[in-house]
């Protein structure tokens, strides 16, 4: 038996404002192992971690590195007994250079001034090492993702990290640059590192690992042998069912058009293509569903399309109507409805209450007003019935949403847009980061739309949502669309993996039968 | 727990911080009048009760807290917005140097005459409110910082038109020429100096609280304020909002330093910029950037202020004693981990008790 | 005409330019001080308060002592507290900073005059205080060359303390560690936390250095010169220092420059009081000034930002 490097026992976490992030998770490594830790997005792995790498302290339980009790009170602590992160967003300052990033904290010195002469040479020596390659002169805000990776888990090795935690290393990797980062990450098992990867990725788990920690809903799944699970077995554990959960779905029956999008193009302010001439329409009750890995365009898509961001090229059309240079305003009244992404920061105002929130779409209209004025009454009805009608658990009409959970905010959210009655819903991730439950309901509601003859947009990273809600799939790679599948029920999980890493790609002809008038 | 019962839970909270926060500053005037004062009984008892004493110095709180209602007003919708303009400094002296102009230079019948310099001190007011949000909307500067240099800017222009077009030079001091007698706003209640600056004050604060609560325009202040992305994505024109508040804010500052005019002055003699601005933050942060609240916030800082000045003739405590007062009030009020800990045991321990549910 | 005359004439004087110096020293150090707290990611307010502080605690502290240089260290120290009870519920109790900030500030305008009043039974000025200056000093060599020597000899010793912490600033964000923390906390403080850095004690730090400085500033204001204290002294250059900063953005060369504008336009007001425009106008430019450069500068910094975007983008 290898002897246990790092246990975490017990460990509760509970955020202010109340959310249960961990409770009771148990957590064994061994020395020299790469051990997996999977669960969904929501399940509580990022706060497991920020925990073992003392950024915040648990509210309950015990962290023991080689059987001796440990208590961090900052990274400092965590850093001392050999353990090193690698962010999923790394942990750098753009202006300065690699080596100065490198160095940050612990910074080599001469007569007391910085020694940046020496920076280098500790980078490119550590650098070459390791065989992590990178340019200890650029800076950082001018070099790749991969090599900022590459850049972060040098900084661990310079200050002596024995223990490595990668937080979704791949999510901003292609699939080249995967290969690679595995290729490292087994080298340094080789030399005594014990590695700790984060993944929802079964595929790359399976891959790499030794052994995998399942977490679900902020609760140990249990720790298993890579060869003891079927992927089966492990989706089951962690979302807790069979991964392809059939909803009842009505036969497609699709009307008219409602939107199409022709060679939509977006360049974002770094310079990137983000959106690379995207075509596709929609039609009355049919959901359109994108898959990709996140960052390869969907974000910026949907943005667009709602009149967030400004196209660089293309046309949107909107029952014929062109949209693509009204106002965000105007494209609402136009009939769209947009559950974003990131709920906290686009979707609703946290600090404010349920009411104000909920009647963000319709505050100017009369249907809130009497002699004028908005009306209390009205407004407490109308927040009222979004709320009994999606099931938001809540105290009353007047707490701030921010105090919802995660689950009860996206559903008072999306039952906002319901409500807007739009001809285009237009939802992205809808359920990350949301429970079990509420998965389940909103799920339900964006097929109760369909059933209403709306057309629907569903951009989602996760596969199980995407196949069992989507009556056509289009597949994002780089900004690109790379494949379509027509009727969603011929998909698989495979074939759509396949899509999403860039490995398959359709010919221009089937593509183009994703876009009509 | 009920629900009636949570939501008096939280807003016991906000009200437990207050009330500490008050506490802490009673307990640092007292201490600090107990260590230096060689009368500190005389000192505390008009500091806190000197107001109740007579029928004037009640009214002189009702009358002080005036001013002071219109910047907390002003103030609590630019706090709103989520800006830190503190124009509203120079509205309120431009605002008082216009109405004095028209004051002495119109001829107006009596009740138009306090009508015509507000509205000119509103309009005054108005722009330059408009100025540090324009700047900000525009050029992306700072309304912080434009505001503050602009305030000098403007109280030396406000000296200037006082100077050039105004002055008595047979006063001996700074000061005006005499209003004409038509320019005043009235008393509201014979034998003090109360006016009806009071009355108006009051209806701004019921004005501005249903503006701010119950309109479109209410609604995306407080959109723009909370969540600025959120309200771009609700299809606001946040430039818009932001210039219009400030605007609005400029305007209301204004129209406090006419009322001021109107009500208490026959002659202009503010030398230097009276602080009305700067009292305005202390009062929309204990009003929560209510506007419904301002009045009584401004009561509270109005009386104190009698007080002090009692204690300063009466004793041998002087009355700036209220700036430190004033200080540790904000300080506690906004400090949003003061008494965290409470809350945040509280919080946890409900979480875990209906975790798993 | 006359006007431009005026200005003219002015501008040929050697005084104006030594004087200008004067004028901007206070500011000067402020500005260094609000360069360091802004690097760090706070913006610090309160300086105008500090300033007051500073420059009442010198008085009374070189007044009691009879030693100008322990006064000047007290209002040193006074900026440092300052700085501290700022820090402390900005950062500790998650206060808003612009509003601790102008608690603190109405704190030092009242209180000043609260506790000259204790000292002195007056409110308006120290007259009364046996208060100490700082000597000035004249410069060898330098002091004997025409013209150059009228404009950078004989000035105030904390004229040449700002020169010089010009320079130590500027090498302080090049050169050390304590300068790269500051940079990097401000920059990107998830970054400084995750190497196990304290985000909050550089922010602490740099609290304090800012407050130091301004106390340095609020010195020269009643230590210089004038060697007294009067309520409300400092005029708002607090203020201004912090529109001298944001136009440097985060560099103490530049920062020299920004408050040498500063105090040309002051200096030159000062000179033109007797000119053919009114006072008013005079007195209010400096003030207007600043604002149209920050402006200026605010808008150039945004086009900047857009241009460098549009190109990205290859429109």
């Amino acid at each position: 038996m290898k002897q246990k490097i790092l246990e975490a026992r017990k460990i509760t976490k509970v955020y202010p404002g109340g959310v249960v992030a961990n409770h009771e998770v148990q957590l064994d490594i061994y020395e020299g192992e790469i051990h997996a830790l999977v669960g969904e997005n929501g399940a509580g792995k990022s706060t497991l971690m920020k925990m073992l790498f003392g950024m915040t302290s648990p509210t309950s339980g015990e962290i023991f590195i080689r059987d001796e009790q440990v208590e961090f009170t900052s990274s400092k602590d965590a850093i001392a007994k050999g353990i090193g992160m690698v962010h999923q967003h790394f942990m750098q300052v753009p202006s300065m250079t690699v080596a100065e990033n490198l160095i940050l904290g612990a910074e080599p010195t001469k007569k007391g001034l910085v020694d940046r002469k020496e920076a280098v040479n500790v980078t490119e020596k550590l650098s070459k090492a390791y065989n992590l390659k990178v340019d200890a002169k650029a800076q950082v805000e001018n070099i790749s993702l991969a090599m900022r990776q590459k850049l972060e888990i040098l900084k661990a090795l310079y200050r002596g990290a024995k223990i490595l935690i990668l937080d979704e290393p791949t999510a901003v990797l292609t699939p080249q640059e995967t290969e690679e980062l595995f290729e490292q990450l087994k080298l340094l098992r080789e030399k005594g590192h014990t590695i700790i990867f984060i993944s929802h990725k079964l595929n790359e788990v399976k891959a790499l690992c030794n052994r995998m920690t399942i977490l679900r809903d902020g609760k140990t799944m249990g720790t298993y042998e890579m060869s003891d699970l079927t992927e089966q077995e492990i989706s089951r554990l962690m979302v807790g069912r069979d991964v392809n959960l059939n909803m009842e779905k009505s036969a497609p029956n699709f009307g008219k058009t409602v939107i199409s999008v022709k060679d939509l193009v977006y360049v974002n302010q770094f310079g990137k293509q983000k959106v690379d001439h995207v075509s596709f329409s929609i039609r009355e009750g049919q959901i359109l569903g994108i898959a990709g890995i996140d960052g390869n365009g969907q974000s910026e898509l949907v943005e667009v399309i709602v009149g967030a961001l400004k196209q660089s090229a293309g046309e949107i059309r909107l029952k014929g109507q062109d949209i693509s240079k009204l106002p965000i305003l105007k494209r609402q009244e136009a009939g769209i409805s947009h559950v974003s992404e990131d709920r906290m920061k686009y979707g609703s105002a946290p600090k404010l209450s349920l009411e104000d929130n909920a009647i963000s779409k319709i505050y100017y209209t009369n249907e809130l007003k009497s002699y004028g004025l908005l009306s209390n009454k009205k407004i407490a009805a109308f927040t009222e019935r979004i709320l009994k009608d999606f099931k938001v658990k809540y105290d009353h009409n007047k707490q701030s949403i921010g105090e919802l959970s995660g689950g009860n905010i996206q559903k008072l959210i999306v039952g906002r847009e319901y409500e807007y009655n739009p001809e285009l819903l237009i939802i992205n991730q809808p359920t990350r980061g949301v429970d079990v439950g509420a998965i389940e309901f909103i799920r339900k509601k964006i097929l109760d739309m369909r059933e209403r003859r709306k057309a629907i947009l569903l951009v989602s990273a996760d596969l199980s949502e995407i196949l069992s809600l989507s009556d056509s799939i289009l597949v994002m790679h780089e900004g690109k669309i790379v494949g379509y599948i027509e009727d969603a029920k011929t998909a698989t999980e495979n074939e759509l993996g396949l899509y999403m890493l860039g490995v398959k790609q359709d010919s221009k002809e089937k593509l183009g039968g994703a876009y009509h008038e | 727990m009920s629900r009636k019962g949570l939501k008096n839970h939280q807003n016991s909270f906000a009200l437990l911080r207050l009330m500490v926060a008050i506490l802490i500053a009673v307990g640092i005037t007292v201490a600090i009048i107990f260590s230096i004062s060689k009368e500190p009984g005389t000192a505390i008892y008009n500091l806190f009760l000197g107001p109740l004493q007579s029928k004037r110095h009640f009214f002189n709180v009702l009358e002080s807290s005036i001013p002071l209602m219109f910047t907390g007003l002003a103030l609590s919708i630019v706090f709103k917005s989520g800006n830190f303009s503190m124009i509203a400094d120079g509205a309120l002296y431009m605002g008082g140097a216009v109405a004095a102009a028209i004051a002495i230079k119109m001829s107006l019948p009596a009740g138009i005459h306090p009508i015509g310099m507000i509205l000119a001190a509103a309009a005054v007011g108005a722009v330059i409110g408009s100025i540090p949000a324009i700047l900000k909307v525009k050029y992306h500067a700072n309304e912080l910082v434009t505001s503050l240099m602009l305030n000098n800017v403007f109280f030396f222009s406000g000296i200037y038109i006082v100077n050039k077009y105004l002055i008595d030079r047979s006063a001996g001091t700074f000061a005006s020429l005499k209003y004409e007698p038509t320019s005043s706003l009235g008393n509201l209640v014979s034998g003090t100096k109360l006016h009806y600056g009071f009355l108006i004050a009051i209806a701004a604060a019921v004005l501005l609280y249903i503006l701010v609560y119950k309109t479109k325009f209410g609604y995306e202040i407080r959109l723009v304020g909370s969540n600025p992305e959120f309200a771009k994505h609700t299809g606001i024109n946040i430039g818009k909002v932001i210039i219009l508040t400030q605007m609005l804010a400029g305007a209301i500052a204004g129209i406090g330093g006419a009322v001021e005019q109107a009500g208490m002055y026959n002659r202009f003699n503010w030398q230097d910029s009276p602080s009305y601005a700067w009292d305005g933050v202390i009062i929309t942060i204990l009003a929560g950037n209510n506007p419904k609240l301002v009045p009584i916030a401004a009561f509270f800082l109005g009386y104190i202020r009698v007080g002090a000045d009692l204690m300063s003739r009466r004793s041998d405590v002087q009355n700036e004693l209220v700036a430190i007062v004033q200080a540790v009030l904000i300080l506690f009020i906004t400090a949003e981990r003061f008494l965290a800990v409470l809350k945040q045991r509280q919080e946890s321990k409900k979480a875990l008790s209906s975790y798993g549910e | 005409m006359e006007l431009l005359l005026d200005i003219l004439n002015t501008l040929t004087l050697p005084e104006f330019y030594f004087a200008m110096f004067r004028s901007a020293t206070p500011v000067l150090l402020t500005t260094l001080g609000a360069i360091i707290a802004s690097r760090s990611g706070s913006s610090n307010i309160a300086l105008e308060g500090t300033m007051l502080m500073s420059a009442f605690t010198g008085v009374v502290v070189s007044a009691f002592t009879q030693n100008a240089w322990i006064g000047l260290l007290g209002a040193m120290l006074a900026g440092f507290l300052m700085s501290n009870i700022l820090a402390y519920f900005a950062l500790k109790l998650k206060s808003n900073i612009i509003i601790s900030g102008i608690a603190l500030n109405t704190f030092a305008l009242g209180g000043t005059i609260f506790f000259l009043y204790l000292i002195t039974g007056e409110k308006g000025a120290s007259t009364s205080l046996p208060s100490l200056k700082l000597p000035s000093i004249n410069i060898p060599i330098i002091k004997d060359i025409p013209v150059i020597g009228q404009i950078l000899s004989g000035h105030h010793v904390l004229t040449y303390i700002a020169l010089i912490l010009v320079f130590v600033v500027w090498a302080m964000f090049k050169y050390t560690k304590l300068g790269m923390h500051i940079r990097a906390v401000g920059e990107s403080p998830e970054a400084m936390e995750s190497v196990g850095v304290s985000v909050k004690k550089i922010k602490y730090i740099a609290l304090s250095l800012s407050g130091i400085l301004a106390g340095m500033g609020g010195a020269f204001l009643s230590m210089g010169y004038v060697g007294l204290f009067s309520s409300g002294m400092t005029a708002g250059r607090g203020y201004i220092a912090l529109a001298t900063q944001a136009i440097a953005a985060g560099n103490a060369i530049v920062g020299l420059f920004t408050s040498l504008l500063f105090g040309f336009c002051e200096s030159l007001s000062n000179y033109l009081q007797g000119a053919s425009i009114p006072l008013q106008f005079v007195q209010l430019m400096p003030y207007l000034m600043i604002t149209i450069a920050y402006t200026w500068y605010c808008s150039h910094k945004h086009k900047q930002k857009l241009k460098k975007q549009r190109l990205m983008q290859g429109e």
